[in-house]
């Protein structure tokens, strides 16, 4: 056995919030060996990231850290800023979550590994550092490393600027790698090949990986260890196979247990009934941009039609880019339609005037996906929910708080949350008024935009759980979009996946998960990381048999 | 029945993180007033203010209405400014002639030993009292500075929300207007219409509030490009909201900490524009009394008589720095992001480390 790249004692960091010290994480022990993966696993708040990144010194100001942490052999925690900065980069290197924001858009790619490394390695020459720059962006699979050399990271897609920034991570060859939730920007497909590549990285270089992220799929895949953390304990830690397979602790129970998985769920079917008329219907609607300026004209969705019919719900699957948000307002008019027709409860809104489109938008509700943004930040959430009744003029004063909290009780939310501010809510309480609000009206038709994107995994179950009752109460269409196959399962009974603008293909939920008949549906159902290390890895080798 | 509240309530405590639990239970309107309270510069700025307008007001009285002109009252022969007089407690008024009484009208007030006298900032050569000019100084500046800042903060927000809002055509011809009026200088602009439409402080007021308002439009412009993309506006539209709804309800609240802090920076710019207009003789015209134009009456005694500067120029400067603490005050209590932090780390801690250790050796 290898002696540990890291080891923590009694880690520990607080933070100072309103003139105390605020506990973020404590006595976290753990050690990570070359050649090893441990994933730190926990919901948002566990303090996952806070303890990683205490282990550079990389806390905000008002943050410290206290306990041990020893780099092979050598004290962190105290340690001298200049050695840390010594540290940082060259024995333990960081990969961001985001590459668009962790890279420096003004400078090229090649510029700012080669910065690196001269920070590193005074004595390198440009030409060297040019040169061990090249051999990176090769050794990260980037399919051009001259061309990736000379771009800038918005010339490149999502997937190769993650590449580009592991690439950079790498150039001094840590001994540990921290990867922040390395693939929680990225599609399904372009996710698939990050982790292949960072599992063959691992293989190759022997350096020890700390991955922190939320995703179980994605712990499968990778991970050898696994921390589980809550509220800033270490729950639960083992091998992948004992977390998975033999959980200890209820709360990794119920963690695994909320994870939804790929063609678990309970089968739903639904039977359009005879003579009845879809609540939505479109009919090869296309969707362009205009040109702005230099920017030409962007077709976001070309030729789609569907039908919803009441009581049914669609799941709308596809990945970032591929029209999917667009499908969804255009529905409710908030875009305009360049072509084809849409009909929603019998009525075209394709030209519609805002008059009449208001009528409309009566009968329909929007789920946003972001709850931190989609509810105004200075109305108490009483107000948000009752607004659309206040304006459709259906209730005022008494009566108006009477439906708002009889609302409030359906998503189950405390009635005197009424007068509080979204801020002080969490962000899946947010996400239940956002439904509050969407069915106030007790719409015909709600459009539900990746609602459960921005939340923790056993927040989402309980959400899927509350939209479901809810549907069934009170038999509304409802259009959910989602990136998220897994999600989509637990609830559609009929799915439709796009592809840049495109309806690739529709049908019934078993039909498309089972038996697939596009090409692009079979390679996203592939790429969905399954939350269990061994049928994760039988299905990572037939993706690359399918491959080759 | 009793008991299910109780259990949502630790279940939403478990969900509440880090971040969030500081703001628990607070609405943004207690959180605003807290942290201004606690900015000490700022607090003892309001209340430095709040005196000095007392003090200006109730000490020589206010004249209501009126042309603002010198008239001789027919009963007792004495010099009156036309309008409703409310006398005040100082037993002088700042328009008379009074005897000199110190060689020169050098200040009666003196600390030590503390004494007021009779003309505690000192008299000109003609025998006026400068307590009283100043104190009437102050009254015609805060009035001009109340002007302005709601003047200008009106057709500010105005223009900016509207161009903002709606963007397009309406957009281009607001911020052109708004380019124009600011590429001609204020003081140029200020000169001439307050040449044309005389010269006291109400007309002052509503002129440069007239002219002030560009810089806030702007910034209220950018803001609302910003909210009207954010989900909640798209929200508010789908639950049917009208474009005044969406504008007065959803965005302008979200838009009030970068107004209310430019206002107050607007209102302190415009206590030195009024001064420097009136120092150049273009802004209040005797007989009223600004700050400024004392300063410029006086103009030729700098050497010889000090203290007629001393006094309105302090007052000035008071003034103008009570205004923007208070602005600071409201910029730091509306911004989220700011923490107040135990001292640690930074330039001046690494210094006295540094010392220390050299000590040490």
């Amino acid at each position: 056995m290898n002696a540990p790249i890291i080891e923590t004692k009694n880690l520990g960091v607080e933070f100072w919030v309103d003139g105390q010290w605020v506990m973020a994480a404590t006595d976290i022990n753990f050690s990570v060996s070359p050649g090893e993966v441990l994933a730190v696993v926990g919901e948002s708040g566990s303090g996952k990231s806070t303890s990683a990144m205490s282990l550079l010194g990389l806390l905000p100001v008002n943050g410290r850290a206290s306990g041990s942490v020893k780099l092979a052999g050598e004290e962190l925690i105290g340690a001298e800023k200049k050695r840390l900065r010594q540290i940082r980069g060259e024995e333990i290197a960081v990969i961001f979550q985001e590459p668009m924001t962790a890279l420096n858009p003004v400078y090229t790619i090649g510029f700012q590994i080669s910065e690196a490394l001269k920070v590193h390695y005074p004595k390198m020459t440009k030409a060297e550092a040019k040169e061990r720059a090249l051999s990176l962006l090769a050794m990260v699979e980037l399919p051009d490393p001259e061309k990736a050399f000379n771009s800038y990271p918005h010339q490149l897609s999502g997937g190769q600027r993650q590449r580009a920034m592991i690439a950079q991570s790498l150039s001094c060859d840590p001994k540990l790698l921290i990867a922040d939730e390395p693939t929680t920007a990225l599609d399904v497909t372009v996710q698939a090949e990050i982790l292949d590549l960072l599992r063959n990285l691992n293989q190759k270089l022997q350096s020890g990986v700390i991955l922190i992220t939320h995703d179980m799929g994605v712990v499968a895949d990778l991970a050898d260890r696994i921390l589980v953390m809550k509220d800033g304990h270490s729950v639960e830690q083992g091998t992948a196979d004992q977390i998975f397979n033999r959980p200890q602790h209820p709360y990794t129970q119920t963690l695994l247990a909320s994870v939804p998985k790929l063609g678990r769920s309970a089968r739903r079917f639904f039977e359009i009934p005879k003579d009845a008329k879809p609540v939505l219907s479109m009919e090869n609607v296309s969707i362009v941009y205009p040109k702005r300026g230099k920017v030409a004209a962007f077709t976001a969705a070309k030729n789609v039609s569907f039908e919803i019919y009441q009581g049914e719900i669609l799941g709308l699957v596809g990945e970032s880019g591929s029209g999917k948000t667009t499908v969804g307002r255009a529905a409710i008019g908030l875009l305009p339609v360049s072509e084809g027709s849409i009909k929603l409860i019998g009525e075209e809104i394709a030209g519609a005037t805002q008059k009449q489109l208001r009528g409309l938008r009566q009968r329909t509700g929007v789920v946003f996906q972001d709850p931190g943004s989609s509810l105004n930040p200075r109305l108490p959430i009483g107000e948000s929910i009752g607004e659309p009744l206040l304006l459709a003029k259906k209730a005022e004063g008494e009566k108006l708080n009477q439906i708002v909290e009889d609302l409030l009780d359906s998503v189950e939310l405390p009635r005197n949350y009424r007068n509080r501010y979204p801020h002080e809510l969490s962000g899946g309480q947010r996400q239940r008024v956002g439904i509050a609000r969407a069915i106030s009206l007790n719409p015909d038709l709600l459009i539900a935009d990746e609602p459960t994107s921005a939340l923790d995994v056993s927040v989402q179950a309980r959400f899927l759980d509350l939209l479901l009752d809810l549907q069934d109460k009170l038999k509304f269409a409802c259009l959910f979009i989602s990136h998220d196959l897994a999600v989509v399962d637990t609830l559609a009974h009929r799915i439709a996946v796009m592809q840049h603008g495109e309806l690739v293909e529709i049908g019934d939920r078993d039909q498309i998960l089972n038996n697939p008949q596009n090409e692009y549906t079979r390679k996203l159902i592939s790429a969905v990381p399954v939350p269990d290390p061994q049928e994760q890895r039988q299905r990572r080798e037939a993706r690359a048999k399918s491959k080759l | 029945m009793a008991k299910k509240p109780v259990s949502d309530e630790t279940q939403s405590n478990r969900e509440i993180s880090i971040e969030q639990r500081e703001t628990e239970g607070l609405s943004l309107g207690t959180i605003v007033r807290r942290r201004f309270f606690r900015h000490k510069a700022a607090v003892a700025s309001l209340i430095v203010l709040f005196l000095i307008a007392l003090l200006a007001f109730t000490s020589v009285g206010v004249v209501i209405g009126g042309s603002g002109k010198l008239v001789v009252n027919q009963e007792t022969g004495r010099l009156i400014v036309d309008g409703l007089r409310i006398e005040g407690w100082w037993k002088y008024n700042w328009y008379e002639n009074y005897p000199v009484l110190n060689s020169g009208g050098t200040p009666t007030l003196s600390l030590w030993p503390f004494q007021i006298g009779e003309h505690p900032f000192g008299q000109d050569t003609l025998g006026k009292d400068i307590f009283a000019r100043v104190m009437r100084g102050i009254q015609q500046s805060l009035l001009v500075i109340a002007l302005v800042g709601t003047i200008a903060t009106l057709i500010g927000v105005i223009v900016g929300s509207v161009s903002g809002f709606f963007r397009g055509r309406l957009d281009s011809l607001l911020m052109r207007f708004t380019d124009v009026i600011i590429i001609i200088p204020t003081l140029v602009l200020g000169a001439v219409l307050g040449r044309t439409f005389g010269g006291n402080a109400v007309s002052l007021g509503i002129l440069l509030g007239l002219i002030a308002w560009t810089g806030l439009a702007r910034l209220v412009r950018a803001e609302f490009l910003s909210l009207r993309e954010r989900e909640f506006v798209d929200a508010a539209r789908v639950a049917g909201a009208s474009n005044a709804r969406i504008i007065f309800r959803h965005i302008l609240p979200n838009a009030i900490g970068v107004i209310v802090v430019n206002a107050t920076l607007l209102m302190s710019a415009a206590i030195l524009i009024e001064t420097s207009l009136s120092y150049l003789g273009f802004g209040i015209v005797a007989p009223d009394i600004s700050l400024g134009q004392i300063i410029s009456e006086y103009n030729e005694a700098f050497k010889t008589r000090p203290w007629l500067f001393w006094y309105p120029g302090l007052f000035i400067v008071l003034i103008a720095l009570a205004i923007n603490f208070v602005g600071d005050g409201l910029r730091d209590a509306f911004d989220p992001r700011q923490r107040r932090l135990p001292r640690q780390g930074g330039a001046w801690q690494d210094l006295k480390k540094l010392i220390a250790e050299r000590g040490q050796k």
